[in-house]
């Protein structure tokens, strides 16, 4: 059957190929040697029609717990925050969605003016000089930071805090096989980095120190005695936050960060079970022509108005191949244009807000859930928006036991470190109502009581 | 074209709002009260002030500077700009897919995991492979992640192999992805009409070579005729063969990697599989892979236990994670949906008429413009301007009049080995009638080179700005907006 994706019909194929002097579309692939040919229809299952697959994806979305049904207070690198309407209708333009990466800016002004301003706002949030126009996630961004810090300083050890997301620091070892970093931890047995034992790590090999803040427990670190290890030893400090954050929080810039980080998620993307998402990646001046990914530059036209280009493109992939600062081509543009809308419409004082309610909001929750009988901070340090709960019964059980009345109270910290077996990592945005919160604090309750006492 | 020329932060006012934010409903301290003030910042981000309204009309008529594939023809050769289906953006905006969190535990994310797998499982048919891995973002981290994998395989048999073989026809990231996961690259010579050259690869291939990656079709848009006795001659050696999966919408149905003696090979599901380019990504780059890779495989792995699926994070070999989650699956959505929408019949009617598509604006543009190898050509065509460059007419100001011409342009410069390259690739997608505007406008081009060169190297004209300082923008970069400036 006719697919409505495909414009010719049998009549324009007949005459498309007596224009090319064929008999038919087989005679165009002679070249494919007959026996690399498939003599089979590919086996997949029968195309549906729309209504029918429309039903189809609807069923399984159906099996899925999503934040519209559930009441979310899950994190961990991927938040539940405001997404304000225009942000879907303007992405969705074609103009912008269906373009192509800018290579002729000439027709490419929309997209090439969008990726200035995020350049712009994620430089002035994260306080450095130059922001790129995205890498794909928070993680690979991190990665491409302790790859960068490596061909920069020439050093070949790359230490990580250990309240680095551990998702993270997984992509990070991914990245550093093949040129041979040698990554270490330093603990964090209080919830923040050991300054101590960073100070005895950091030394003359160390390309980059690597902190987090809030860190992956939620704990906010210390960043500018971080920066005085690092620098102290002459390297470089990455730092990885959550850009979300910082209408409210210190710009790492300020704090002695060389490079900053993190997921722009929480600017206006769908968690979409974890991408695409945004990898944030800003430097200092001096470090630009080392960064990876594209960068967006104003210019001139031959009439002298002002224009934008990609520019510093001898760094790239398709420049300088084998000698690239990286291999990132396609990046996440549409993410980033989603951030840009976000914080355009947040602006000033919308991001002062998002950051006092989640913090707010946080605070209460904690209140809350620790007066839960056998419930505790699992860290006696300064929190934002999401916190480690001690949990008398096993965080597991308790995510089972909350799901049936539609609450995702947290991620089980046991995958990621096995001495948090006991803990749930629990975060609250803006989103979260009190209501939600004192109901979370209910049900929490009676998830924890021990058998004997229950009744219902 | 509209003459629009703010930035978002020069419609800004202060004390003006666009967003909507509830007062807090939950007792408690300010935040200078809850937090050590040396964690708070010391004075409010300088984000700009703006209306909802403002927000909107600006970012609209931003878009209005932009060709988009929805508003223009796309014919840029190794990009595969497809018609992107308006019925999977619907199927990714469903809350069930866009807003569940990552980590859901997999009971209460069956649907999102049965997807995943049941992709991978289309996609390793597609492909003729053993096994796919969703997990990479794009093109270029699936090329790394197989990299990574061929070297782990080597490493599991005690075989140290330094080098990797890539033809100078290849795409950048070849040789920029393989150089990150720890090879030497070297490149080989293809031979003038953009075939490997069999006895240049007969004695580079050898003990020290850990893989050689090619495109298939290549880059000139040909299919490599003797591409099953190059991977013969690579196996022979232990040598690992990887396929650039960039011109897949060449082949679907007609023949697979895998069938063809490839051990990797990776998708663009933002090239065959429709999912946007969104002006440079979000994409999504899965590896396929023979059995014999498949303990390194990127973790975690999407498995089914009888009617049951699950992240399957236990995998000792495996190289590791590329991303924090699992992969880009807002796109990954879309692929599905596509694929199920077009079943086995409608992918190969894909590749027959990208192919027919191709050869069509070959046939026509051949007594214009220099065809860079004679036909029939797979899914794109490479065209040289080298005739019109005599007359002071180079690819880029062919490019550029294309612009006024109310089309975007086909690749320029690439593949690197054919002088003043013009590389385009129509798509199935596109109707007879626009490939017969966009001929007519080439052979006008054509035509002008000849009789009026000024209006070609003059170009564009009506685009929003006019030819751009390159050298300028590099050699004082300005990087960020500033009240001063």
């Amino acid at each position: 059957m006719a697919s409505r994706y495909i414009a010719n019909t049998p009549a324009e194929q007949r005459e498309m190929l007596r224009t090319i002097g064929a008999s038919s579309i087989e005679d165009l692939l002679v070249k494919i040697p007959p026996k690399a040919r498939l003599s089979r229809p590919l086996a997949l299952p029968p195309a549906l029609a729309e209504a029918d697959l429309i039903r189809h994806m609807r069923a399984l979305a159906a099996k899925n717990a999503d934040a519209d049904r559930y009441v979310c207070f899950q994190g961990a690198g991927s938040y539940d925050h405001y997404v304000p309407s225009p942000i879907n209708h303007l992405i969705s333009r074609g103009e912008f969605f269906t373009a192509y990466t800018p290579y002729q800016p000439e027709a490419s002004q929309g997209t090439l003016r969008t990726i200035y301003e995020y350049q712009t706002m994620i430089a002035e949030l994260t306080g450095m000089d130059v922001a790129n126009a995205s890498i794909y996630d928070g993680a690979s961004s991190l990665a491409e930071a302790a790859l960068m810090a490596h061909a920069v300083t020439e050093r070949t050890e790359i230490v990580l805090a250990r309240g680095v997301n551990p998702l993270y620091r997984r992509v990070v070892a991914t990245y550093c096989d093949g040129p041979g970093i040698r990554l270490r931890e330093v603990p964090a047995p209080e919830g923040v980095l050991d300054a101590e034992a960073a100070g005895t790590l950091v030394d003359k090999k160390t390309a980059a120190l690597v902190v987090q803040s809030p860190n992956f427990y939620g704990c906010l670190e210390d960043v500018a005695a971080a920066a005085e290890i690092a620098h102290a030893a002459g390297a470089l400090l990455v730092v990885v936050t959550d850009p979300v954050n910082l209408g409210v929080l210190e710009a790492p810039g300020r704090l002695g960060a060389d490079i900053v980080v993190g997921e722009g998620q929480g600017l206006g993307v769908p968690m979409s079970f974890g991408g695409p998402n945004l990898g944030v990646f800003a430097a200092k001046a001096e470090l630009v022509r080392r960064m990876p990914g594209r960068l967006v530059g104003a210019t001139v036209d031959k009439e002298g108005h002002r224009g934008f280009v990609l520019t510093l493109q001898t760094r790239e992939q398709h420049i300088r191949r084998a000698k690239a600062t990286s291999n990132i081509c396609t990046n996440v543009a549409l993410c980033a244009l989603m951030a840009t809308i976000y914080m355009a419409t947040l602006g000033k004082q919308g991001l002062q807000r998002v950051g006092e309610l989640s913090a707010a909001k946080a605070h209460y929750a904690a209140e809350q859930l620790t007066k839960v009988p056998g419930v505790s901070l699992r860290f006696a340090q300064p929190f934002f928006k999401e916190f480690a709960l001690r949990l008398p019964k096993s965080p597991a059980s308790v995510v089972a036991k909350l799901a049936k009345q539609r609450i995702l109270p947290g991620v089980p910290l046991k995958t990621y470190d096995r001495t948090l077996a006991d803990c749930l990592l629990v975060a609250v945005t803006e989103q979260r109502t009190r209501e939600e919160i004192d109901a979370y604090a209910a049900a929490l309750a009676e998830a924890v009581r021990s058998p004997q006492r229950r009744h219902r | 074209m509209s003459a629009y020329d703010k930035l978002v932060f020069e419609l800004s006012s202060p004390g003006r709002v666009g967003f909507s934010l509830p007062e807090s409903d939950v007792p408690g301290k300010p935040l200078a009260e809850l937090l050590p003030r040396k964690f708070l910042r010391g004075a409010a981000p300088a984000l700009p002030e703006v209306s909802e309204f403002d927000v909107v009309r600006h970012y609209s008529r931003l878009s209005r500077m932009n060709y988009g594939l929805d508003t223009h023809f796309y014919p840029l050769g190794s990009c595969t700009m497809k018609y992107n289906p308006k019925i999977n953006e619907d199927m990714a905006r469903v809350p069930g897919f866009a807003r569940l969190h990552p980590l859901t535990r997999p009971e209460d994310a069956q649907g999102a995991l049965r997807l995943m797998h049941d992709l991978a499982g289309m996609l390793a048919e597609i492909a003729g492979m053993d096994a796919v891995s969703l997990q990479p973002a794009a093109g270029a981290q699936g090329e790394f992640a197989g990299v990574l994998m061929i070297r782990a395989y080597h490493a599991s048999r005690g075989e140290k192999r330094t080098k990797v073989l890539i033809p100078d026809s290849a795409h950048g990231t070849n040789p920029a992805s393989t150089a990150i996961a720890g090879y030497e690259v070297v490149e080989v010579k293809s031979l003038p009409n953009g075939e490997v050259d069999l006895d240049a690869l007969t004695r580079e291939v050898g003990p020290d070579v850990a893989a050689f990656m090619i495109t298939v079709p290549n880059t000139l848009g040909m299919f490599e005729p003797r591409i099953m006795e190059i991977t013969e001659i690579c196996h022979a050696k232990g040598v690992q063969v990887y396929m650039d999966g960039a011109n897949l919408n060449a082949i679907l149905g007609i023949t697979r990697p895998g069938d063809l003696g490839f051990d990797v090979c990776h998708f663009n599901l933002h090239k065959t599989f429709t999912t946007p380019h969104g002006g440079g990504g979000p994409g999504a780059g899965p590896v396929g892979i023979k059995a014999h890779l498949e303990p390194f495989l990127p973790a975690p792995v999407v498995v089914k236990d009888g009617d049951t699926y699950a992240l399957d994070d236990k995998r000792p070999k495996s190289i590791g994670k590329l991303q924090a989650f699992w992969g880009n699956f807002g796109m990954l959505v879309r692929a599905y949906a596509y694929i199920r929408t077009m079943g086995a019949d409608g992918l190969r009617s894909v590749s027959d008429n990208a192919v027919l598509n191709a050869n069509y604006i070959m046939k026509r543009l051949e007594a214009d413009y220099d065809v860079s190898v004679p036909g029939p050509c797979m899914h794109e065509c490479v065209l040289s301007a080298r005739r019109q460059k005599r007359q002071g007419v180079t690819a880029t100001d062919i490019a550029k009049r294309l612009l006024d011409l109310g089309f975007y342009a086909p690749s320029t410069y690439f593949p690197l080995i054919v002088e003043e390259a013009l590389m385009i690739e129509p798509t199935e997608t596109e109707s007879k009638e626009t490939l017969d505007e966009f001929c007519d406008a080439m052979i006008q081009i054509a035509r002008e080179a000849q009789q009026n060169p000024a209006i070609v190297t003059s170009a564009p004209v009506t685009t929003p700005v006019r030819r751009l300082d390159q050298t300028r923008a590099a050699r004082e970069p300005n990087l960020r907006w500033s009240p001063t400036r």
